[in-house]
């Protein structure tokens, strides 16, 4: 772990290297009470210290390295992985994954953005920026999963679609705007989870769904803090202030009602125990799906429709 | 003593006035050629340089009045108007923001909506306005096209929207993001009645605009010259820290790389579009 991508977490860093020295000290003069007080007061301050994250700061808990990436999920909630690659028109996009597996005993199909591990792997998925065509990927399972009638699960986790030169020139926008068409009315159910950055458009081109849950500590934007700083306050550094302005996190988008639940992390962030993060959304999903596929397709179609159809907010003058 | 006396007192400075989008006076300098042309001769040629063909932004009400027959259309949903859900703050409120833009261009949001007829065929037009925030989409925005695309659907005509926007409005954070979805939600419907859309992009249209509807039409149309992208040039120039090829992201790039069907002189769309509703009208 890298103690400096979340620098509230020193004193918590200072204890639990304490308790590692202590435990490797001989038995005996009272250690392990010591122990056991360091660990409780590790317990409280950790609970304490994450009860009272600003916005910037659960905006770097939601990029932890160390967060259960989808690839993740796969492996410890499913069996049988078959992962599909290409677009089938110019390229496979590492930063997006797709594939079916089985899921409590049936397949599903699971499309996810990939961040990758270790500095050669987030290279090679480009820290999870997908290009066109890794939403051209996700369509071509999408519409597997409709012939095939699978439920489709959908893991966001992006900072943003990548912006680059031949991004644009293969159609990033028209990628990532197809796939909200088709999303609209993709006749099996979907269901959808914000596990880590939920970037803009490049988050929203695989996030339409039926149920749109997001983890506790996960953020969902228009723009990255750093991004709306630079353009409205013409200073990056603004990054704390244009993070609460823009309320990005979790509760602030179940509040704004646009998501369906909050997903609870152990204390201390996914990335402190990934193995509960994954089961907690892991029961999550296996929920919301019993509940979609109990639903005739068209009635499913038509509350996807008006779930998406009520979001905003005006006065009508 | 000085030589000359002011009579008049100078004017006040340009910025508590609204401004259109031809420079006041009687020369304007064309941003395309550099040529200096005279206004009333861009007035003339719909604001497209007489010179040089390049075409110079209009707002939304001129727009309509290009594209449709009415002399006065009748406008739908007007009185629709943004709530601030984050309550978002700036350096200026978004709410004090938003009451700025509307007096300087005159328009309650970043897009009208019109019914009437172009070329004799019926069809429901929207037309973004950029001088409204940089004609990005937030609540209302997405309202308006959403409503206007299920009226379409409902009467099975032709829906045209015209974008001219930065994108999603960061004053209203993931649910301007939230729009994308709502307004393809409703495209996808209307395709499923059968009715068309045509998607005629203006200079510019960039981020979720594009990203959504600005992608999305049965035909996308778009003026010569306009800037068309997904990000922004300056946000692709700090990611590969080289300069851009000449002519990147413009209309005629999007159409050698596929993404769009035809680039159209001003002086041809309404022609254009009224020979494609034609063909494409609802046959059962």
């Amino acid at each position: 772990m890298r103690p400096s991508e979340v620098p509230f977490e020193a004193p918590l860093t200072d204890l639990r290297r304490r308790i590692e020295e202590l435990e490797s000290y001989p038995e005996g003069s009272g250690r392990s009470k010591e122990i056991a007080r360091l660990k409780e007061k590790l317990e409280r301050d950790t609970v304490e210290v994450y009860g009272n994250l600003t916005r910037w700061e659960r905006t770097l808990v939601a990029r932890h390295s160390d967060r259960p990436h989808t690839l993740d999920y796969v492996e410890h909630l499913m069996s049988d992985w078959i992962e599909i690659h290409g677009d089938r028109a110019y390229a496979d996009d590492p930063a997006i994954v797709a594939g079916i597996a089985s899921f409590m005993g049936r397949p599903v199909a699971i499309v996810g953005h990939e961040k990758g591990r270790g500095t050669k792997e987030r290279i090679e998925r480009n820290f999870g920026q997908a290009r066109p065509e890794g939403y051209r990927k996700a369509l071509r399972l999408l519409k597997l999963a409709e012939r095939f009638k699978m439920p489709v699960l959908c893991l966001v986790d992006t900072p943003g679609a990548y912006p680059g030169l031949g991004a644009e020139q293969r159609g990033q926008a028209e990628a990532i705007a197809r796939n909200l068409l088709e999303m609209a009315t993709l006749r099996t159910p979907i269901v959808v989870t914000i596990t880590g950055e939920g970037g803009s458009g490049g988050a929203l081109g695989i996030a339409m769904g039926d149920r749109v849950f997001m983890l506790e500590y996960s953020v969902y934007s228009v723009i990255s803090p750093e991004g709306c700083a630079a353009i409205l306050w013409k200073d990056q550094d603004k990054k704390e202030v244009a993070a609460d302005a823009l309320r990005l996190t979790a509760p602030d988008i179940f509040e704004l009602g646009v998501v369906d639940a909050v997903i609870p992390e152990p204390a201390g962030g996914a990335h402190a125990n990934r193995s509960e993060t994954i089961q907690n959304v892991g029961g999550t999903i296996a929920a919301a799906l019993a509940e979609v596929e109990a639903l005739p397709i068209d009635k499913l179609l038509d509350q996807r429709y008006r779930r998406f159809r009520k979001l905003g907010f005006l006065i009508e003058g | 003593m000085a030589w000359f006396r002011k009579s008049k007192r100078p004017r006040s400075a340009a910025s508590d006035r609204p401004r259109s989008t031809v420079p006041e006076g009687l020369w304007v300098r064309c941003d395309g050629c550099r040529e200096i042309i005279y206004s009333k001769e861009l007035d003339r040629n719909l604001q497209i340089c007489p010179k040089c063909g390049f075409h110079f932004r209009i707002d939304s009400r001129a727009r309509i009045r290009l594209l449709v027959d009415e002399d006065e259309p009748r406008e739908l949903y007007r009185g629709l108007l943004p709530a601030d859900p984050l309550k978002f703050r700036d350096r200026k409120s978004y709410r004090d923001r938003a009451k700025d833009y509307a007096r300087q261009s005159g328009e309650e949001e970043a897009v009208i909506v019109v019914e009437g007829h172009i070329g004799g065929v019926p069809a429901i037009v929207a037309s973004m306005e950029y001088r409204f925030m940089g004609g990005s989409m937030g609540s209302v925005v997405g309202e308006k096209i959403t409503r206007a695309a299920e009226e379409a659907a409902k009467r099975r005509c032709g829906l045209v929207v015209v974008s001219a926007s930065g994108g999603a409005r960061m004053q209203e954070g993931v649910v301007s993001l939230m729009q994308m979805a709502k307004i393809s939600a409703a495209l996808a419907r209307l395709r499923e009645r059968g009715a068309p859309y045509l998607s005629v992009l203006t200079d510019p249209t960039t981020g979720g605009v594009t990203a959504s509807f600005g992608m999305l039409g049965d035909l996308n149309i778009a003026e010569p010259g306009a800037l068309i992208g997904f990000a922004g040039p300056r946000v692709i120039q700090q990611t590969i820290r080289e300069s851009l090829p000449e002519g990147f992201q413009t209309s005629e790039f999007l159409l050698e790389h596929g993404f769009l069907d035809m680039v159209v002189e001003r002086s041809e769309l309404k022609g254009t579009l009224a020979t494609c509703l034609r063909h494409l009208r609802h046959r059962s």
